[in-house]
């Protein structure tokens, strides 16, 4: 099922450029973005916050049967990443399935995450490679 | 004076050695690949096309220099495999690069050459002070019908460059083109691959506008091949670039570093742009450099480029980001099958 037009432009700024979010107080960084620390509440401050993409795989697994707009990608590594920062995002890593390892150093790239059919707009993205 | 502020270069890891190739179509490998002086090219991967390789160029660029991207007032990306036939695949690296709001962009098409295009675009713009820096794009995802004489060499990648006119890593000089209207490469609008006229491509298409571009050149600047250290060609094989350095009067060794295309093959719009990138990586301040692109269609741009000391200077960064022969490294050979579903040759049910 594609995701409406609206809905990706409203993400480019996460998708292409890991745009989250920071509480200037308790220095907190947040992805996806939060308008609201949960600890400082009222008194937190959010600003806008480009992580640095570089992060460390936490957990991983091989998807072998996907859902339609990814079956072209199959077999492909899905991987739980933590930001150098905190905050964890699950993300595709272009490598081997054989070549992903718990506590691996990995890095943002850009590639093209799924397209809305043949004439339907196509999705860019972060996806993640091995750093080491 | 205008010049090269950074660049950056990025080519697939994957690779088809020609002689799986010949092996498909019961060619003779070495006949073809005696005949070419290619070995192997790039394959893109699954998800790769030709934005993201621009943008992987444009942030290995970036990640030599600092340089505020909000600075770049203008993103030209020349291809003849854009993703979209209607949106330009600039604005998605302009996006990327985080040089969006304020800035041109558009989208260059001129067969080989829509890179070398772009960089006199931005040479233009930064002379006249309309912007402060240029970022000029040539990157490829080339195609080649199965079969078909291109399939061994059309390959994938691309090379970013920076232009401006602050302490530029290399001087432009000065840059000169020769075209015509030569029918010896097309793809008409609908079309999964291009076409050529065979031998046609050679002597009214590759050298009669490389060599019309050179003399001009040589003439506007006094220079001979003798004053540079370096030369470049548009590279579709290795034979055409050698000839006409040697027709010209460039000796082998002037042109090594930049020819890349032996292990790359073809990157289209991506060719002579890596080839002065790799040329980049070994160069030392006061080389020269001679560049000469060429575009079916047909033209050649080319520029007198002297290296600066600000290529070894703390505000310039080689090994941040990788060098072309780093690129080159490890690849991961596929056969022909697996290049096939890379390239979308495979009909699947819809």
């Amino acid at each position: 099922m594609a995701m409406s037009v609206a809905r990706f432009w409203r993400k480019i700024p996460q998708r292409y450029n890991l745009v989250g979010t920071t509480c200037t107080r308790c220095g907190q960084c947040f992805f996806p973005p939060r308008s609201f620390c949960p600890d400082c509440r009222r008194a937190g401050n959010i600003v806008d916050y480009r992580f640095s993409g570089k992060g460390t795989v936490v957990t991983h697994t091989v998807i072998r049967t996907a859902s339609e707009q990814f079956e072209q990608m199959t077999p492909y590594v899905l991987a739980i990443v933590k930001l150098d920062e905190g905050p964890r995002i699950t993300a595709q890593l272009v490598c081997a399935p054989d070549e992903v390892r718990i506590g691996m150093r990995v890095r943002p790239v850009f590639r093209k995450i799924a397209a809305d059919g043949k004439s339907g707009v196509i999705y860019y993205g972060t996806k993640y490679a091995p750093a080491e | 004076m205008v010049g090269i502020i950074t660049y950056g270069v990025y080519i697939p890891r994957y690779r088809i050695k020609v002689e799986e190739i010949t092996r498909v179509w019961g060619a003779n490998a070495n006949d073809i690949t005696g005949g070419l002086g290619v070995f192997s090219k790039s394959v893109p991967d699954l998800d790769e096309d030709t934005a993201t390789i621009a943008v992987e160029a444009a942030r290995n660029a970036l990640a030599r220099r600092d340089i505020d991207p909000g600075d770049i007032g203008a993103v030209y990306v020349g291809s003849e495999s854009h993703p979209y036939a209607v949106k330009p695949t600039a604005c998605t690296v302009g996006e990327a690069i985080c040089a969006t709001p304020f800035m041109t962009a558009a989208d260059y098409e001129f067969a080989c050459k829509a890179g070398t295009a772009a960089i006199q675009t931005c040479m233009g713009l930064a002379t006249s002070g309309m912007i402060r820096f240029g970022l000029a794009i040539g990157s490829d995802v080339a195609q080649g019908a199965p079969s078909d004489a291109l399939e061994y060499t059309a390959a994938a990648g691309g090379a970013a460059y920076v232009i401006g006119m602050d302490d530029p890593i290399a001087l432009i000089h000065r840059t000169c083109s020769f075209t015509t209207d030569t029918p010896d490469f097309w793809r008409r609008e609908g079309q999964d691959y291009p076409r050529h006229g065979g031998r046609f491509t050679g002597e009214p298409g590759y050298f009669r506008h490389i060599e019309g571009a050179v003399r001009l050149l040589f003439e506007q600047t006094g220079k001979c091949p003798k004053d540079y250290t370096y030369a470049v060609f548009h590279q579709p094989n290795a034979k055409f670039p050698q000839r006409v350095a040697k027709v010209l009067g460039f000796l082998p060794e002037q042109i090594r570093p930049g020819l890349v295309v032996p292990e790359l093959g073809n990157t289209y719009s991506g060719s002579s742009m890596i080839g002065l990138a790799a040329t980049l990586d070994v160069a030392k301040p006061g080389d020269r450099i001679f560049v000469a692109s060429f575009g079916s269609g047909a033209g050649s741009d080319a520029f007198d480029i002297e290296v600066t000391d600000a290529i070894e200077s703390g505000s310039f960064r080689r090994d941040a980001a990788p060098l072309v022969g780093q690129l080159l490294a490890n690849p991961i050979y596929i056969d022909y099958a697996r290049y096939a579903r890379h390239k979308g040759k495979i009909v699947m049910q819809k």
